[in-house]
């Protein structure tokens, strides 16, 4: 039973979200903590190195650390403000259960496993192993999310486990895999100081990575050329030296015109192809129609634009291509980004000093997370679940049979619509909000209150976790120990500052009391000895004796850990995997040995031939919507919408439009305009800038309910990467000829 | 330390065309003890409607401060380190003189309080050998401190200027804004200076 107890209404206004601010005299105690812990950001996959201040087991303010190589105390207003989701009013305390027509009420720890326990098994035998499926995410540590993986292989037993990375980094995973061998960005930021050219495609940088900038204006003061591939004009694009404002799901087409021009004028790197490199031929014959013309025509840049950005490409001794979600939300968000890396295999300016190439991996954890098997294909060391050997490898590190490991699983949006269909009864979830983060909302709401049994970890009542049976009150990124994974490959030390308040557990002892309760205790045997349970000592016990078994899970995969110790990353303020031995000092730059991790060890190119998006627009839906984000929110907003300064700076999501369009529909700044779709409709006041493409509306999705640009987004996906097609849908805009309530009045942050 | 080897070892840069409006600087500076969770640097945009650009103001820590000079209560001071203060709580008037003359349109009037408050350039920071909190926190380099050499070194293609011309005002400020390579000066309206 998985509807709503209550109304959302009710909901809101017991759980949040509620805003939370500081005291305007601080926190008592700021000045005089009890401990000082260097730390890090648990927003974006900057990982910025941050101090927390610590008073009587609460967070009580921040200090920038200013030693962290990475962000030498720079930080955005996420990470400035990331200490107030501690001491938050919204914060749950201990385990609740749904009570039909009155709500949630709290329940033991002991009532609520066993019924999630005994749930599972009853579901489990009536439906099959896999009628119960797992959903996570990776704001989670590499331990959290190793645990995870090996519990919902294990311990559950399904193999649909899948995690929120799948709308997120999986498409430049994919293409990673297929180029290099590897899903790891190629250089840390290090070598963007001296990059002649920096090619950023689909990253609103200063908005999503805004300590990022640094690293970028650094090499544009040593000289460097900027070129920006957005739609929209963001921040990093107004200052670039060249700014492609490419029409939503066209990058493809640009990539590919811009390698004919490589071709065309003969900057090229032959000896690297030919020696180095398998399947250029292809990849050239593909594009050899994409001349300027039809490259405007296709991503309607402007020809001198699109020629200018392969002069500079095509001249430049060393190089930096960086591109993220812009060009990988795609249903060829996988061709996209091999797109892209055919410019830097072309000119051969990788595994060099300030030749770099990378995803800005996202989220938190998105790139540690995303390699020890949290991901419904994949094993940990980001083996294969479908490679007989590595399932062997894995099987052997966790001491079953490898039968006993489930094969490949559904995808998160597919897993969705299996429980749409009525074929997965059953959900665990944790750090996961897919009613605003997946697409096509309310089918994802309906599959919700289709579920026989769903329960969720999660340390704030999330959109998603109220249609939840049972709620299991879990961790904040400052109470747990572990590490995590930067987007530059730098594996780094997280530290539980602070115990969990009140009866909230650590999300580790949640999974494994769970799994005792399930009968696999003697499979998870991680616990720390009884004096040391449940305090800072306990995790950092238990935290290191997962780390321990990925590294020896991860040896000899693509992703190799087994070198890396705790001691090692701080003494070194981190590792870069791969790692592979205990004297060995971690791999910053990939490459340097030309050794690739294809079968071949050769680089790859892909023949790329484009096609048109998934939706495209036509009279009934005549403009392209795309979604993207604020610098002021994360995600799907569950821990920043209830942080007050961050939603005042950004309070609800705009419908950003170019005047030029508007005028044509009559529509002034703050009118209410609705916008349709095939999927469905909402309501948002218009922003009108010039910044933005005359073809195109922009809408940030990281809001709930009636105020949720994923009421809109489609279903569609990349065919490998099973990626959502966020950036590109096409709407409809009709004024609705009122002018819309001031933001106060919205209240967006707790949208129904 | 004297005023003089101070500004010569770590000075404030402020590069407004850095600025990436994340406002992680007002965030950063509300944490203050002393500011009661209110940003004494400001975050705008230019103009929305055509470009993201914002611009960040920052108390300029003048020479000769205008607020002091205009205050009719004496309640605005400089320290020996060139620290222009926020009005002293005893004396201010609340009569935003100080408001209105602030070329750089700096002093905000706090209403419910009846008091002018403004940067003390983190006086318990700086005091203390440490960066002020904004630029500590900027990410995009608009607001940086630290030696001038090392700005040199950093930012080859930009001189910092400490000089300001509005109208027939002069002024001379302990903070720099970065200018294209050899600007010695600001003028803004210059246009009536004789």
């Amino acid at each position: 039973m998985a509807r709503l107890p209550v109304s959302p209404e009710a909901l809101v206004a017991q759980f949040g979200p509620s805003l939370g601010f500081p005291p305007k005299e601080g926190f008592p105690g700021r000045d005089e903590p009890d401990r000082v812990v260097p730390t890090h950001c648990c927003f974006c996959g900057m990982q910025c190195g941050i101090k927390l201040l610590v008073k009587d087991n609460r967070i009580v303010g921040f200090d920038p650390w200013e030693e962290f190589p990475f962000n030498e105390g720079r930080l955005c207003p996420k990470g400035v403000q990331r200490y107030l989701q501690n001491n938050h009013p919204d914060r749950l305390l201990s385990p609740l259960e749904r009570v039909e027509g009155q709500g949630f009420r709290p329940l033991s720890w002991d009532a609520a496993l066993d019924r999630t326990a005994s749930e599972v098994r009853r579901i489990q035998e009536k439906h099959g192993k896999d009628a119960f499926a797992m959903l996570s995410g990776v704001s989670l540590t590499n331990e959290k999310s190793y645990l995870v993986g090996k519990f919902a292989r294990l311990a559950l037993g399904t193999r649909n486990l899948d995690y929120n990375g799948r709308l997120c980094m999986v498409s430049a995973g994919a293409g990673n895999k297929k180029a290099f061998g590897l899903d790891r960005a190629s250089n840390g930021y290090a070598d963007l100081a001296k990059a002649e050219v920096i090619l950023v495609a689909g990253a609103n940088v200063s908005e999503t990575f805004p300590t990022l900038t640094h690293w970028i204006w650094q090499a544009r003061d040593n000289g460097a050329k900027l070129i920006v591939v957005d739609p929209r004009m963001t921040p990093l694009a107004r200052t670039a030296d060249l700014h492609l404002p490419v029409r939503p799901g066209r990058d493809s087409a640009l990539f590919g015109a811009i390698l004919k021009q490589l071709v065309d004028r003969d900057q090229l790197d032959h000896d690297f192809i030919a020696n180095h490199t398998s399947g250029f031929a292809e990849a050239a014959e593909a594009v050899k129609g994409y001349d300027l013309a039809w490259a405007e025509e296709v991503t309607g840049i402007p020809r001198r634009k699109i020629e200018a950005a392969a002069e500079w490409w095509g001249k430049a001794k060393t190089s930096f291509l960086l591109h993220a979600r812009g060009i990988e939300h795609h249903t060829k968000g996988v061709e996209n980004v091999v797109s892209a890396i055919n410019l830097v295999l072309a000119t051969g300016r990788i595994g060099k000093p300030y030749c770099g190439y990378g995803t800005i991996t996202g989220q938190g954890n998105g790139q540690g997370g995303r390699e020890h098997g949290h991901k419904c294909d994949q094993l940990p060391g980001n083996r294969d679940i479908e490679n007989s050997k590595h399932r062997e490898w894995i099987a052997g590190v966790w001491g079953v049979p490898e039968p006993e490991i489930p094969g490949k699983g559904l995808s998160a949006y597919e897993i969705v619509e299996a429980i749409h269909r009525g074929e997965i009864k059953g959900l665990l979830s944790i750090c996961f909000n897919p009613l605003v983060s997946l697409p096509n909302a309310s089918f994802v709401r309906e599959a919700l209150e289709k579920l026989e049994y769903f329960a969720a970890i999660d340390f704030f009542l999330s959109e998603t976790a109220r249609h939840a049976d049972v709620v299991l009150a879990g961790s904040l990124h400052e109470e747990e120990e572990g590490t995590v994974t930067t987007a530059e490959g730098r594996v780094t030390r997280v530290r539980a500052a602070i115990d969990p308040p009140a009866d909230a557990w650590r999300d580790t002892d949640v999974l494994l009391d769970l799994a005792r309760r399930l009968g696999r205790e003697e499979l998870f045997d991680f616990a720390a000895p009884a004096p040391l349970a449940g305090t800072r000592e306990g995790s950092l016990f238990t935290a290191k004796r997962i780390f321990d078994e990925l590294r020896a899970a991860s040896k000899g995969g693509t992703a190799d850990y087994f070198g890396i110790t705790y001691e090692k990353i701080e003494a070194n303020l981190g590792v870069f995997w791969p790692c592979p031995s205990v004297d060995h000092p971690g791999t910053p730059r990939l490459w340097e040995d030309r050794k690739f991790a294809t079968p071949d060890g050769r680089a790859h190119f892909n023949a790329v031939r484009y096609r048109d998006p998934g939706e495209v627009t036509d009279p009934d839906f005549p403009v392209i919507l795309t979604t993207g984000r604020v610098v002021s929110q994360y995600l799907s907003g569950t821990q920043t919408r209830r942080i007050g300064k961050l939603v005042e700076q950004y309070p609800e999501p705009l419908l950003e439009i170019h005047p030029a369009l508007a005028k044509t529909l009559g529509i002034a700044d703050r009118d209410l305009v609705r916008v349709e779709t095939r999927r469905g409709a909402a309501e948002f006041p218009a922003q009108l800038v010039t910044t933005i493409r005359e073809d195109t509306v922009f809408i940030p999705y990281h809001w709930p309910g009636r105020k949720s640009a994923n009421l809109l987004t489609s279903g569609l996906l990349d065919p490998v990467s099973k990626i959502p097609e966020f950036k590109v849908s096409a709407c409809r805009l009709v004024p609705t000829g009122r002018k819309a309530p001031s933001a106060a009045e919205a209240k967006a942050h707790a949208s129904v | 330390m004297t005023t003089t080897a101070s500004r010569s070892h770590e000075e404030f840069f402020l590069d407004p065309q850095r600025c990436i409006g994340c406002h992680a600087c007002e965030m950063a500076c509300a944490e203050c003890e002393t500011n009661g969770q209110l940003a004494m640097i400001h975050v705008d945009y230019v103009d929305r409607a055509m470009s993201p650009q914002t611009s960040v103001q920052v108390c300029m820590h003048c020479e000769e401060p205008t607020c002091a000079r205009v205050c009719p209560a004496d309640a605005i001071a400089k320290d020996e380190l060139g620290v222009v203060h926020s009005a002293n709580a005893a004396r201010c008037i609340a009569c935003s003189n100080c408001v209105l003359a602030c070329p750089f349109g700096v002093p905000k009037k706090i209403e419910p309080m009846k008091l002018m408050m403004k940067c003390n350039l983190c006086y318990d920071r700086t005091s203390a050998g440490r960066r002020p909190m904004c630029a500590t926190v900027c990410p995009s380099g608009a607001l940086w401190y630290g030696p001038r050499e090392r700005m040199a070194e950093m930012r080859p293609n930009s001189s910092p200027v400490n000089e300001f011309r509005f109208g027939l005002q002069r002024v001379k400020t302990r903070v720099n804004v970065m200018m294209p390579k050899g600007s010695t000066e600001l003028v803004v309206d210059g246009t009536e200076a004789p």
